[in-house]
């Protein structure tokens, strides 16, 4: 079976948590090989979108559908595919960082494990760190151990919620180029979520901005820049802010 | 059970051992207290034995130690495995893996067994020298007893995962509360008879008390009762399909209510 160029179709997804409506009727596609930045204030349902996109989270309404396949019925055929990110969630801290990726390699069903650890060892600049115990680390360490992780896998999709905040300029500006470099090579889709317009803007190829768990403005960096007649998505953001278009 | 499966369940086991490998009061303590126990209670029964020597005869207060212990390691040793998880907010790395939850509940209840007879076989065999009791005399009832209250054990274990995964970690003194609401049904030192009638009710719908009351007539009797055992049994499977019913029951609700991202108090 050949599978669909868009690698996600969300239609009409919704999640309520009893009246509230944290996501609202949201609809969007990913074409494969893309990385696309989920932009929006505290609260406009980021991270509700990424869990239920992971499985975390059971939508209230709607539609999601991976690779072709309706997420909520093939959920474990779909996730050895894809794999995650989030600052919200930590690798075991008494484990070494070697003890951590190996186990992951063995859950998502890595063949080469040690190859692959290997790898990514190097890629992520962790060859000195194999053998720290996590909480040893610092916090931009733990980030690349994160994300190595998140790698391990080969993800054909891949899930990142602030990947990067709290880390120093040169640590982001180091893992995005890791991240390019990923897309590149693996031709993999990336949903990014961010707070950080001007990383959104240096890295990705389509933006959705949410506000109130609806996607308010959707685009690439320049044509949103364009349709809005400003010089930075941190402008449009603002803009729009101020048009009453975040609440 | 195919081969992904079976390496995803090695995985967990894997993530455990590197766990207890990297710390020893952990390890120390698995075999810690059983043994602690079981010194407490065997001095106590050389007490109790000046006074009566049918309280003690055949080393029973020192069996019933013992084995009731195996209920509360095999529980203890699956919940903590769990809130490891928890702790190390590690959970939702587990749930957007192809780790199925029967897979997670095998993982557990494996490691489970494991560090169970880490803990149980050391405190065992040092109750021959310290006071001439032998649970292994007991011959093969002895596993029918063991087993029984390890499934006893997980069944409470699945209940208090589900109630973890619900509430958070401030359920977490669930964890040590739940066996003990059982002990004093369980008829652990004490025939059923010595409880009163409303007590005895309760005390009957528990597989347990049918566990105990079999290593009673083996051990002062010397009498085997496999009819209890098979009580015991039939009771336990249905308290393991409530667990699992509970268990996942309540992995759906933390998934309708987006509690696994951030599984906290």
């Amino acid at each position: 079976m050949t599978e669909p160029e868009n690698i996600l179709q969300v239609d009409g997804l919704t999640k309520r948590f009893r009246s509230v409506a944290a996501v609202e009727d949201l609809s969007f596609a990913l074409s494969s090989a893309s990385i696309v930045g989920l932009l929006g204030g505290n609260g406009a349902g980021k991270t509700t979108t990424l869990s239920m996109l992971l499985g975390l989270l059971e939508p209230t309404a709607g539609s999601i559908r991976l690779f072709g396949n309706d997420f909520v019925r093939n959920r474990y055929a779909v996730l050895r595919r894809m794999n995650f990110c989030s600052p919200y969630v930590d690798l075991p801290q008494r484990l070494t960082v070697r003890e951590n990726l190996l186990v992951f390699a063995r859950l998502y069903g890595v063949r080469q494990a040690r190859e692959r650890i290997s790898e990514l060892a190097s890629d992520f600049r962790l060859i000195e760190l194999m053998d720290q115990p996590v909480r040893r680390l610092s916090s931009g360490q733990k980030t690349r151990v994160a994300l190595a992780k998140a790698l391990i896998n080969h993800p054909e999709f891949l899930l990142l919620d602030e990947p990067t905040a709290s880390l120093s300029p040169d640590v982001s500006r180091w893992i995005r180029n890791r991240l390019s470099e990923y897309r590149e090579k693996k031709g993999a889709t990336i949903l990014f979520a961010s707070h950080d317009m001007r990383e959104v803007e240096l890295l990705c190829d389509k933006v959705l901005m949410m506000n109130e768990g609806r996607i308010i403005e959707q685009g690439s960096p320049e044509e949103l820049k364009n349709r809005h007649s400003r010089n930075s998505l941190e402008e449009v953001f603002l803009a729009l802010n101020e048009a009453g278009g975040f609440r | 059970m195919n081969s992904f499966a079976v390496e995803r369940i090695f995985a967990l086991l894997m993530r455990y051992f590197f766990l207890l490998r990297s710390s020893w009061p952990r390890l120390l303590e698995i075999a810690y207290w059983p043994t602690v126990q079981m010194i407490i209670w065997g001095f106590t029964s050389i007490h109790f034995s000046h006074a009566g020597p049918e309280l003690t005869a055949g080393g029973i207060l020192i069996s019933a130690v013992l084995i009731w212990d195996s209920l509360f390691r095999s529980h203890i040793s699956y919940t903590l495995s769990f809130l490891e998880e928890m702790w190390s907010r590690n959970l939702a790395n587990l749930f957007v893996s192809p780790l199925r939850p029967w897979e997670l509940i095998l993982a557990l209840a494996t490691i489970s067994m494991i560090r169970t007879l880490i803990g149980m076989i050391p405190a065992a065999l040092l109750a021959i020298p310290f006071f001439g009791v032998s649970v292994f005399e007991l011959g093969l009832p002895l596993l029918g007893f063991f087993l029984n209250l390890v499934f006893t054990g997980w069944a409470i274990s699945q209940v208090v995962t589900g109630i973890l995964l619900r509430f958070g970690l401030g359920a977490e003194s669930l964890t040590w509360m739940l066996p003990f609401l059982l002990a004093p049904f369980s008829c652990i030192y004490y025939p059923l008879e010595t409880l009163p009638d409303w007590m005895q009710s309760v005390a009957a719908c528990l597989s347990t008390t049918y566990v105990f009351e079999g290593m009673r007539a083996l051990i002062l009797r010397q009498e085997w009762m496999p009819e209890l055992l098979w009580k015991a049994l039939s009771l336990n499977l249905l308290y393991f399909l409530f667990g699992l019913f509970a268990f996942w029951f309540s992995l759906r609700s933390a998934r309708q209510r987006g509690l696994l991202l951030q599984s906290g108090e």
